[in-house]
């Protein structure tokens, strides 16, 4: 009879456990057909069988080139820069301890957009001409990602070093982000004072966050250091849960928490600066994604990490299919979208009180 | 002896908060320390298991000396319950599987899941497995707080005020857990008190803290009203109520 409960308890919870491995199951099914509409929308008419017979080979032509060149790309980058920001925010979240932590909300991308500007403009690492869709030409994307890094680690390092000072409560830490941001948004203005008139005119683009603007080869980097950091934090997902339960317990689980929390914060921001540096400011979708996901399945890492890395890039695909769409052929800024998104979400989590997550 | 400690010294800031400890405690025992705010006991308990770092002395844990073993290697041989416990959304299950932690290699094995259920059993939270922690009851959420350090088979547990924001039948049932475990897993447990009167109902042993240093280490023959005087600063006297012993604090001057 014991055993018999005893086997019950266990597979309840399998069962339990399996239900979250559904739910991202399915959110990937439907990030894949959200994928196929959104390489579908747009002014080439294109049927959707059409995209699914290109993508095969089985097509060539104007719609090869339209879709393997313009809108491949700019699918699989809004994807994979969502879950990038989504999973950064995800494990900010958990080794800061603060909920409202994000890499928009604390500075780390405007730090990252800082440095990248300064690459651009000041190191020669990009062109810039005012009139199109890919109003910066980045010429180096190892030196700008490098430049963004360096900018982002700045904003990470003040944070993690107000983390430490005892009593910064989370409000406190997003108003110190917000000075961050507004410190580096001040130095990047500063910069295109000096910059010539068609550099403004792109760099004011840039910073809005606009996805078409990744290549083939930007997509290969930023996608290589997603992949990277989301393997790392997945590999830490035990001690991101030990954390959760308090430093102490954490440390008496056996999790060495300031390695962890230095990694963990080094790692999201090289991923926010490989994201922004392509693709510039673009807010709240590192808190939209994990806040989200926790509702739906809970706060457990092993499901939590890659549920957030899906609904992140669910999440920033159909705001820029949106931004592209909406009021087609004039196509929105998706850093506007993902605020007008994101912004009655942080309201919402401030009034709610931080402390219940 | 499961643990021994000797010769422990600790110091924040060159101020000396703990000297010259020294103390063993052996498997199914109680131990209960016992002090006022500010005798170092808190601080004790973390330089057992290295979330402090002492400046000297050795902490023994059966054959091995601590300072010798990566954390994780404590993690696997000791159990901690800190005084604040955070949690985030998960249910009594993760909770306690989470114990397990420090024994998981990647993924959770079936013996793992077999050491989280008979722990559940153990101590009565079967039928709570997939509530969520925000869900339960203070004395139900340090019950499973407690199943979480079992289920790390510990051969030394370490808690740390255990039952303070509970109420008396919570306070009681926790600490009947925890002695029972104490038994029933042959571990020892070393519990920071501070009602005296219910460490003299559950503790095998105690340790006085007092000015930083032992006061006084042993069973029942230590806790004299001379001794519990002395390191209180109080006036007590020692009753009994039948067979308990109660202690009773005289106030000056007071009712």
């Amino acid at each position: 009879m014991h055993q018999l409960v005893m086997a019950n308890v266990a597979q309840g919870y399998l069962k339990y456990t399996r239900r979250k491995v559904l739910v991202i199951g399915l959110l990937s099914i439907l990030s894949v057909f959200l994928g196929v509409y959104a390489i579908n929308a747009g002014s080439a008419e294109l049927t959707p069988v059409q995209v699914l017979q290109t993508l095969l080979g089985q097509v060539e032509g104007q719609a090869q080139v339209i879709i393997w060149n313009i809108r491949l790309p700019r699918v699989l980058a809004a994807f994979t820069a969502g879950a990038g920001l989504s999973v950064a925010g995800c494990v900010m979240q958990n080794i800061l301890r603060n909920p409202l932590a994000s890499p928009f909300t604390l500075g780390v991308s405007q730090g990252a957009a800082f440095g990248a500007a300064v690459a651009i403009l000041a190191l020669g690492a990009g062109s810039t001409h005012s009139t199109g869709a890919d109003a910066v030409l980045i010429n180096n994307p190892y030196l700008v990602t490098c430049s963004a890094f360096l900018g982002a680690m700045a904003a990470t390092l003040i944070i993690l070093f107000l983390a430490r000072v005892k009593g910064v409560s989370p409000e406190a830490m997003v108003l110190a982000g917000v000075a961050l941001g507004s410190l580096f948004s001040a130095a990047t203005i500063i910069l295109q004072y000096f910059a010539s008139d068609v550099q403004v005119a792109a760099m004011v683009f840039w910073t809005f966050g606009d996805i078409g603007r990744a290549s083939w080869r930007d997509l290969e980097l930023m996608a290589t250091v997603t992949g990277a950091g989301l393997l790392y934090f997945m590999a830490n997902r035990w001690n991101y849960n030990a954390l959760d339960s308090g430093e102490e317990t954490a440390q008496g689980l056996g999790v060495q928490v300031e390695k962890i929390r230095l990694t963990g914060m080094f790692i999201a921001s090289l991923i926010t600066a490989a994201v922004v540096s392509f693709l510039g400011i673009i807010g709240f979708i590192g808190l939209a994604g994990p806040h989200l996901m926790r509702r739906v399945i809970g706060g457990d890492h092993r499901f939590l990490i890659p549920a957030a890395a899906v609904t992140g890039g669910f999440l920033l695909l159909a705001s820029d299919t949106v931004a592209r769409t909406v009021i087609s052929p004039v196509v929105l800024p998706v850093g506007a979208i993902t605020s007008f998104m994101g912004a009655p979400l942080f309201l919402y989590l401030l009034s709610r009180g931080y402390r219940k997550r | 002896m499961i643990l021994a400690v000797d010769g422990l010294e600790f110091s924040y800031n060159s101020h000396a908060v703990l000297r010259d400890i020294k103390f063993a405690v052996a498997r199914g025992e109680f131990l209960a320390i016992l002090g006022n705010n500010g005798a170092g006991k808190s601080t004790l308990l973390k330089c057992l298991n290295k979330i402090l770092k002492p400046r000297r002395g050795t902490i023994m844990i059966e054959k091995d000396n601590i300072f010798n073993l990566s954390r994780l290697e404590v993690a696997r041989k000791m159990g901690y319950v800190a005084q604040m416990y955070e949690s985030g959304r998960v249910t009594v299950f993760d909770a306690v599987l989470l114990g397990r932690k420090p024994h998981i290699k990647w993924d959770v094995s079936p013996r793992d899941l077999e050491v989280v259920q008979r722990v559940l059993r153990v101590l009565d939270l079967e039928g709570f497995s997939l509530r969520y922690l925000d869900e339960l009851s203070g004395g139900e959420l340090q019950k499973v707080i407690i199943a979480r350090a079992l289920a790390q088979e510990p051969g030394v547990l370490l808690l740390d005020e255990p039952t303070s924001n509970l109420d008396l039948k919570n306070q009681l049932e926790v600490l009947k857990t925890i002695k029972g475990a104490a038994r029933e897993e042959n571990l020892a447990a070393v519990v920071v008190m501070h009602d005296l009167n219910l460490a003299l109902r559950f503790a095998d042993k105690f340790l006085l803290l007092k000015n930083s240093t032992v006061f006084a280490c042993g069973g029942m023959e230590i806790m004299t009203p001379e001794n519990l005087t002395a390191v209180y600063g109080v006036p007590v006297t020692l009753a009994r109520m039948g067979p308990i012993p109660v202690i009773v604090p005289f106030i000056p001057g007071g009712p």
